[in-house]
């Protein structure tokens, strides 16, 4: 579904990404995690193809996002960090717009708005401004669009940073609907949500993996057999072999 | 070739639906239609004495449009792609699978679409006119006709400038200097300072490219193969570089 191969991605004489390779399968949520500047973010801006890698590619559903963007875009749904949204449109103006932009046939875009809404629990607040929806609302809008026309591919860059208890529920329970049929992918640097959402963990860190197994396998790499420990002893060790 | 063509303009709809959409959802479009045609009344009936000319054309309030569109049309362009970057929704526009072509051609046309209201909304003074006296009413359509397409040519600049400079108010002040090193080109006053200094060819070159020069024959409800072209050109032109500098984000 989804093959990442070696991407790399140089910001001046800051190497962001160095050499990032995985695949994933469908079914799999996949949590990609890691501290904040390793370079999550720019992976995965580059596999929805809004960054030029420098080198590697990656294949959405067997397409290139280098030679055949808009082929392997068409089969991706991407939330970008902070689910940055048309604030003077309400919800079903936003969809409408994602859906015509995504060339949903006429005759089912109002079928895909309406599953989207329903799907991402957001019917409530369709009659208002996303400038002036909570967080949490913004978040799910933002997920609307992104599963809108049904991709086999999902991208989420932190999709419940800075929600409250009930909506991460919520997200969590919205992206464990869909798991069965999808590969998703989620960055996180949430690890106490990682165990319960994810059913795969990648560490990235400083541009390059640094782990990849189950979250219970990652744990185990811990003296106290805590996720949290994994993560702390991946990233130091990384921090101590680029020394 | 159809098929390139469709991919290239895709999302060409949804984006002119949307950015008319935003003018309109704000008071933005009502403010810039509302201020527009004051400051084009204010000046055709103060500044070129409408009245006082005793002749029944429109002569008083076309020789206005350039110099109000060099500041009225990069207001109304600045946000078009600055916007997306405050905001981060570039991030989500270039994610879905669009041409550059569509989405430059869909901001273009929305703003486009504006400044056309506004100049539609002008016909109370084309009535005047005609019940002051009896006017050239083909001569008078064909210069509205070219009044919009010069307006699209100063909207291709505001659009690309929006692009490159990513903020708003910065946009609109560098739009606005090169819209007025484009139409202040034909001003007499810079023309024979130009002569002076380069010699006649050279400012011969530099009128060509004045809107002032360009929208001339027009005023006087000659259409010129010309002008035209050179509208849609200079368009075409600001276009492309507004669609390389959008463009220039993926590259980080």
């Amino acid at each position: 579904m989804l093959d990442i191969r070696s991407l790399e991605k140089s910001f001046g004489a800051k190497r962001a990404v160095q050499g990032v390779s995985f695949t994933l399968e469908k079914g799999t949520v996949l949590g990609f995690l890691g501290p904040n500047g390793a370079g999550k973010s720019t992976t995965m801006r580059m596999i929805a193809g809004v960054l030029e890698p420098d080198a590697g590619d990656a294949l959405i559903d067997g397409k290139s996002i280098v030679s055949h963007r808009r082929q392997a875009q068409a089969a991706l749904g991407y939330l970008p960090e902070g689910a940055p949204l048309y604030e003077d449109m309400t919800p079903p103006e936003f969809l409408n717009f994602m859906a015509a932009a995504r060339k949903i046939d006429r005759t089912k875009r109002k079928d895909a708005v309406e599953r989207a809404i329903a799907d991402a629990r957001i019917t409530t607040v369709a009659g208002q401004r996303i400038g002036s929806l909570s967080k949490g609302y913004r978040r799910r809008v933002g997920l609307a669009g992104a599963i809108l026309h049904d991709p086999p591919v999902l991208l989420l860059d932190e999709p419940t940073d800075g929600l409250d208890p009930n909506q991460k529920r919520a997200v969590r329970a919205l992206i464990a609907r869909m798991a069965p049929t999808k590969a998703i992918l989620i960055s996180t640097h949430t690890l106490t949500e990682v165990p319960a959402l994810c059913t795969r963990a990648i560490v990235i860190d400083r541009g390059r993996v640094v782990a990849d197994g189950t979250p219970a396998d990652l744990a185990k790499k811990s003296d106290d057999g805590s996720l949290e420990g994994a993560f702390m002893r991946l990233t130091d060790q990384a921090e101590a072999n680029a020394r | 070739m159809m098929e390139f063509l469709r991919q290239q303009m895709g999302g060409f709809g949804a984006t002119y639906r949307r950015e008319l959409g935003a003018y309109f959802a704000t008071p933005m479009a009502y403010v810039f239609l509302a201020v527009f045609l004051l400051a084009l009344g204010v000046f055709t009936w103060e500044a070129g004495g409408f009245f006082d000319t005793g002749t029944a054309d429109l002569a008083t309030f076309f020789v206005w449009h350039p110099w109000l569109y060099m500041i009225f049309l990069p207001a109304l362009a600045m946000r078009l792609w600055a916007d997306e970057q405050g905001a981060g929704t570039d991030e989500l526009l270039l994610s879905l699978p669009l041409g550059m072509p569509g989405l430059v051609l869909g901001k273009l046309c929305a703003a486009w679409t504006v400044a056309g209201v506004g100049l539609l909304l002008t016909f109370p003074m084309w009535i005047t006119v005609n019940y002051l006296g009896g006017p050239d009413n083909t001569a008078i359509a064909l210069t509205y006709l070219v009044s919009f397409l010069m307006a699209g040519a100063y909207l291709s600049i505001g659009s690309a400038v929006s692009a490159l400079t990513g903020s708003q108010v910065t946009a609109f002040v560098i739009s606005v200097l090169i819209a007025f090193a484009f139409t202040a080109a034909g001003w007499p006053l810079v023309l024979s300072t130009v002569k002076a200094v380069f010699g006649t060819g050279f400012a011969d070159l530099v009128a060509q490219f004045s809107f002032l020069t360009q929208f001339e024959g027009a005023q006087r409800g000659v259409l010129e193969l010309r002008s035209v072209m050179f509208f849609l050109g200079f368009t075409a032109f600001w276009s492309i570089l507004n669609g390389l500098w959008a463009a220039r984000q993926r590259l980080g």
